[in-house]
Parts: C-alpha cells; structure tokens; sequence
C-alpha cells in the first residue's frame, strides 16, 4: 500500500470522527497558544518599561536624602548649600535640588490629588528628559523671584482641565494660586508610578507657599554625557562625604543611584513578571497535554477493536502503525500550528496595557512538547494494539 | 489436497481451578472445495476452533495446517499476507468499522491488498450488488439494521475472492429470506469450488453443507 493511500486512510479516520478530532486539537490549540500569548505578554511588558525608562534620561543621578538612622555627629539632611557644592565637580552639568510634596490641585469645580508636587530648578528638565508639549517651562528668573508659576504633567492636565486650555490658568496647590505656564511631553507609564501626573513649580516659590524652609527632599544631577555617569557619580558622592562628614560609608546618611541602575533593577523586575508568566504557560501546557493524552487514551479501546478488525482483514503492522502516526500528527501539528498562528494574531493586539512580543524561543518549546504528547499518546496505544493477535484486539475492554 | 489440517488442537482460557478448556483435543481434515458446517451447542467451541483456523487466535497445543503450511511457523507480516489473499472471515458480531461507509469497509481488504483505487470500488459495489445492498454503499454499520451489516460483513469477505470462506454464525441476525439469499451465495461459491466452513445453530443451513462437524465440549462427536 502506498504512503498517499495510507495518508487517505489518516484523513478519514480524523474525519470519521470529528468532534474527537476537534478537541484534541482544540486541547493542543488552546496549550500551545497560551504558553506563546502569555510568553510574548510578559516579555512585552519588560520591553515597555525598559523602553520608557530610557526616555526618563539616561545621563541622570539622584542623591536621595534624609536617611535614618545613620549616626555622625553631624546634620545628616541634604541641603540647598551641599547642592550649591555640588556644581564644583567637574563633569556635572546640572545640579538641581528637590523638594516633593503630596497636594490637591483645584481648578474651579475640580480636584485632583498629586502625588508628586516638586519645587526644583530649570535643570531639572533637561536632567529628568522633561520636555514640553504646551505653554513654557519657568527660567532661572522664575526661581529668582519665586515666582508662582507651575508646569503640570499631561495626565494631571487631562485630570483638571478635561477639555479647557490649562496655559495661562490660575489653579489652587495646597490653597496657594500658581499660574500654569506649560504641560509636559506624554512619558509613560514606567512601572507603578505614573510620571505623567506631576506638578513642577520653583523651588523657593514651593517652599514659602507649601514645605517651608527645611531640609531638602533629594537633588537631581545630570552629568555632562552618558559616559561620564559613573564619573560625575564618584566626585559626587566624594564631595557629599566631605561635606556631610561620612566616615563609613557603608551607612552613608543618603543614598546615590544613576539611570543606569533604576534600569537594571526595573528590568530584573520584568524579566520576573516574564518568568512568573511563563510559569503559568507551562502550567496551561501541561493542564492541555493531560486532556490531549485523556482524549486519547478513553479512545483507545473503541481504536484498539478496530485495529483488531483491520488486522483481521490482513493490514500489515507497518501500514497500521504508519496509519495512526499519521492521525496523531496531523492532529496534534495542526493543533499547534493553529495554535501558534493564533497566539501570533492575537499578540498583535495590545493585552492589559501591554503590546506582546513574540518570543521565538517560546513558540519553539511550545509546538515541540504538544506535538511529542500528541504524538507519543496517539502513536504509542496503536503500536501496542497492533502487537496485539487480532482475536485479542477484538476483544479489547 | 487438504486446505485445513488441524491435529489434536487444545485450547485453554484461565488457570487453576478457573481453566476452561474450549478446545479439547480436535483433530480434522477439510479438502479444497469442501462445504463443512460446524454445529453445536453454545459454548462447546465453535468459534474458538474457527478463530484458530482463521489465524485470528493460536491454539495452546497441536498443529494447524493451511495449505500444507504450518501456520506456527510464519511470521507477522505472512500472517496478515495470509489473512488477506486465502481467507474470508465473516464475524459472529460483524466487526464492520464504525463511522465508515459500507463500500469503504468492504474496500478495505482490497486496499490492504493492493488493488487500486479504480477497481477495488468496481469489486466493491460488485460485492455489495451480490448481497444485495447496492442502495446502502454510502451508509454508516449505524444506519444499516442488524441483518443489512451481517450482508456488509460477507460482502467484505467475498470480495478478496479467497480460497477459504470462514463464517460464525452468518444467518444467526438475518430472516428466513435473507438467509436464503446467504447460504444461495455460499452455494454459488461452492460450485465455483471455493472450500467454506460455516458454523450454524439451524438445521436447514447445515443441511445445504456437504458435511456436517459436531462439537461437544470441545471435542468431535
Ligand atoms: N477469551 C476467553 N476467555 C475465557 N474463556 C473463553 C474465552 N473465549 C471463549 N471462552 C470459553 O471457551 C468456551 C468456548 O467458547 P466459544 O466462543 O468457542 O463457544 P461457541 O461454541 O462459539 O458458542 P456460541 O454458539 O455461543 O457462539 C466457552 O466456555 C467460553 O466461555
Ligand atoms: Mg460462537
């Protein structure tokens, strides 16, 4: 018998009986498709965040003050003075201090709570890759003069203002009335903070109307290039310590980190996401290769009887074998492929927030461990039942 | 020449006290273009003695010839060779194959055969037409009453043309009509020198036979 006839065979045997041809390959389908979906979901996630961590800026540092606990004899608060040291180092840019403030915003009839209310320097902008979509940014003259002026995030404006032109509108911070003269550039979202809602004013204007005169909350530098980072970061904290009296600086009363650190650490965290995901795909995968093998197995007495009649009729083992190997392939290849064709569709939709993509790896395992179940449960039953003496077979409970 | 040779064939089925021996020491001969009819009562054999000469079973001693060949002695895929080209089994319980039309089960041997696709379907209705179900090709064991699949069942044995036409019970579902029209095939095929054996439980069938081999309890009587 030749290999198209066996073929033939194959196909009318799936055919014959279509709704457990269908749920098999349904199983397989829905295996292999959550495994890549949810694959190319989480590494999806991990691009996004590490893309939108490069637009916060790259060249920045950030000394975070104000740490408990470390005894020196000495005020361990940042303040204006020790930023005013920090320009000194040479391969520092900008220097800008910040003081942070948790307020409610009121514009007429509306509200919004803002988390982060900074008071900084012009720098600051630059440092944080701020730029503005609307309006100005305030100018060293502004600080100057504490001018009450502010320059609000795109989310915080869509909060307020809804539909009216926020430039030049007179809105309450705390109480206070500021002026907003400029909306920022849409960032994105980079993980649980949304940087989109903030509101910067400058810094003495923060201070005398909402934080008053104490210590600052953290200073933000930018090095002149990315490649000076580390560089800028070394005379920093050198000057920090001087002026700070550190002696040991393993419990240095602030803490220094550069973009390219918050990368790392952001980063490792999506590969976790990614990893926890895929987790749960192995899970599914497992979950459908256990109906596939359920399927298989409760057929294997009706298949086994027919083997029984086919042997009986004087099939050669090859044939039967070559037969039912064919079924299974077709099956669970067909399956996955479908699968696989539909986890790539569906990963061209943007998922909870998150555009997915495609990890290549993962639609190779996937498609190789539900084939081999659907092969091995669907070849191996039949290879027994072909040993089998037919009377045997027919016999078969 | 003899096609059957059997010589003191035993089988038996459990162990200890529960061991059941269904064959018991049966030694006969059946020449070509014989026309044996094998009776019984239930359980005294029959279809185990002819499960054995179809090369369905192995007894548990004693030696079968088929055309002088001992049967032991092939191997698997002679066997299915065998089974395909020199005998035609028609099963007590039909054993068509479920969801699948009655031509293509009774192309089925054809294909395992060889034959093309052409003419095993030109076989295939011929054999189908002798039977009378040329109406029913296109349906499904399910949708065939129970004497319609036993007439599928014979098609499927005929159409291969083999030497040796082995039958249980073939007339136990059909009528008195449709058994006429059975053992009226058999007997055409017995005159074209084809060697059957049938088994039976009703006289007039076992009467069409040249002889008749009685079986009790495992044994020739
Ligand atoms: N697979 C088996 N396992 C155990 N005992 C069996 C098996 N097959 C048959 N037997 C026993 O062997 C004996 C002969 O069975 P067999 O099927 O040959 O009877 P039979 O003559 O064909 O009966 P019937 O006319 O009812 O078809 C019976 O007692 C039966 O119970
Ligand atoms: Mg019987």
């Amino acid at each position: 018998m030749s290999f198209i006839e066996i073929f033939k065979f194959a196909l009318r045997g799936v055919g014959a009986n279509k709704l457990r041809s269908g749920l098999t390959m349904l199983g397989i389908l829905i295996g292999v498709g959550a495994v890549i979906l949810l694959v190319a979901v989480g590494n999806g996630s991990a691009k996004a965040v590490e893309e939108n961590l490069q637009a916060l800026g790259t060249n920045q540092i950030t000394v975070q003050g104000g740490r408990a606990g470390a005894k020196t004899g000495y005020s361990t608060d940042l303040t204006l003075d020790i930023a005013e040291a920090l320009k000194d180092a040479p391969d520092v840019r900008s220097v800008s201090p910040l003081v942070t403030t948790s307020q409610t915003l009121t514009f007429g009839d509306s509200s919004h709570d803002v988390q982060q209310v900074i008071g900084t320097y012009p720098g600051y902008f630059t440092a944080s890759n701020s730029p503005v979509a609307k309006g100005a940014l305030f100018t060293q003259e502004d600080v100057d003069q504490a001018a009450r002026v502010v320059v609000i995030g795109s989310s915080t404006a869509t909060e307020l203002f809804a539909d009216t032109d926020p430039i030049g509108q007179r809105i309450g911070i705390g109480g206070q009335l500021f002026t907003v003269i400029g909306v920022l550039k849409e960032k994105g979202s980079a993980g649980f903070t949304n940087p989109d809602d903030t509101a910067i004013a400058p810094l003495p204007a923060v201070q005398r109307s909402l934080t008053g005169y104490g210590p600052i909350n953290s200073i933000m530098i930018e090095a002149v290039d990315a490649d000076s980072v580390s560089l800028a970061q070394a005379e920093v904290t050198a000057i920090l310590n001087a002026k700070m009296h550190v002696t040991n600086t393993a419990s240095a009363p602030y803490t220094i980190r550069n973009a390219a650190q918050l990368l790392a650490t952001r980063t490792e965290t999506a590969e976790t996401f990614t990893v926890l995901l895929g987790a749960v795909a192995a899970i599914s995968l497992l979950v459908g290769g256990i109906g596939i093998t359920n399927i298989m197995m409760v057929t294997v007495t009706e298949r086994t009887r027919e083997i029984g009649i086919r042997k009986a009729l004087g099939a050669p083992r090859r044939v039967i074998l070559t037969q039912f190997l064919i079924e299974a392939t077709l099956l669970s290849v067909v399956g996955g492929g479908l699968g696989a064709l539909a986890a790539i569709a569906g990963a061209s939709f943007t998922i909870a927030g998150v555009q997915p993509v495609v990890v290549p790896s993962s639609v190779a395992l996937a498609l190789g461990v539900s084939v081999a179940i659907g092969l091995f449960f669907g070849s191996y039953p039949a290879s027994r039942a072909a040993g089998l003496r037919p009377i045997d077979a027919l016999r078969y409970e | 020449m003899n096609v059957i040779e059997v010589q003191d064939l035993h089988k038996t089925y459990g162990h200890g006290e529960a061991t059941v021996r269904a064959l018991d020491g049966v030694t006969a001969t059946v020449p070509r273009g014989d026309y044996v009819a094998i009776m019984g009562s239930s359980g005294s054999g029959k279809s185990t003695l002819m499960n054995i000469i179809g090369c369905l079973d192995v007894p548990s001693s004693g030696t079968y010839r088929l055309d002088g060949v001992d049967v032991s002695e092939l191997d698997e895929s002679q066997l299915a060779l065998v089974r395909n080209r020199k005998i035609g089994f028609i099963f007590q319980s039909f054993n068509l194959i479920a969801r699948t039309s009655a031509l293509a089960n009774v192309e089925l041997p054809l294909a395992y055969a060889g034959i093309k696709p052409k003419e095993r379907r030109e076989r295939a209705l011929a054999a189908l037409e002798m039977v009378g179900l040329t109406d029913r090709a296109a349906h499904d064991p399910n949708q065939l009453s129970g004497g319609q699949q036993q007439r599928v069942a014979i098609a499927r044995a005929l159409v291969t043309e083999p030497a040796l036409l082995l039958a249980d019970e073939p007339t136990g579902n059909l009528d008195s009509h449709s058994t006429e029209d059975v053992m009226g095939i058999f007997s055409e095929l017995s005159g074209y020198g084809r060697t059957i054996v049938l088994i039976t439980h009703e006289d007039d069938v076992a009467a069409a036979a040249k002889r008749v081999i009685r079986l009790r309890d495992g044994r020739i009587i």
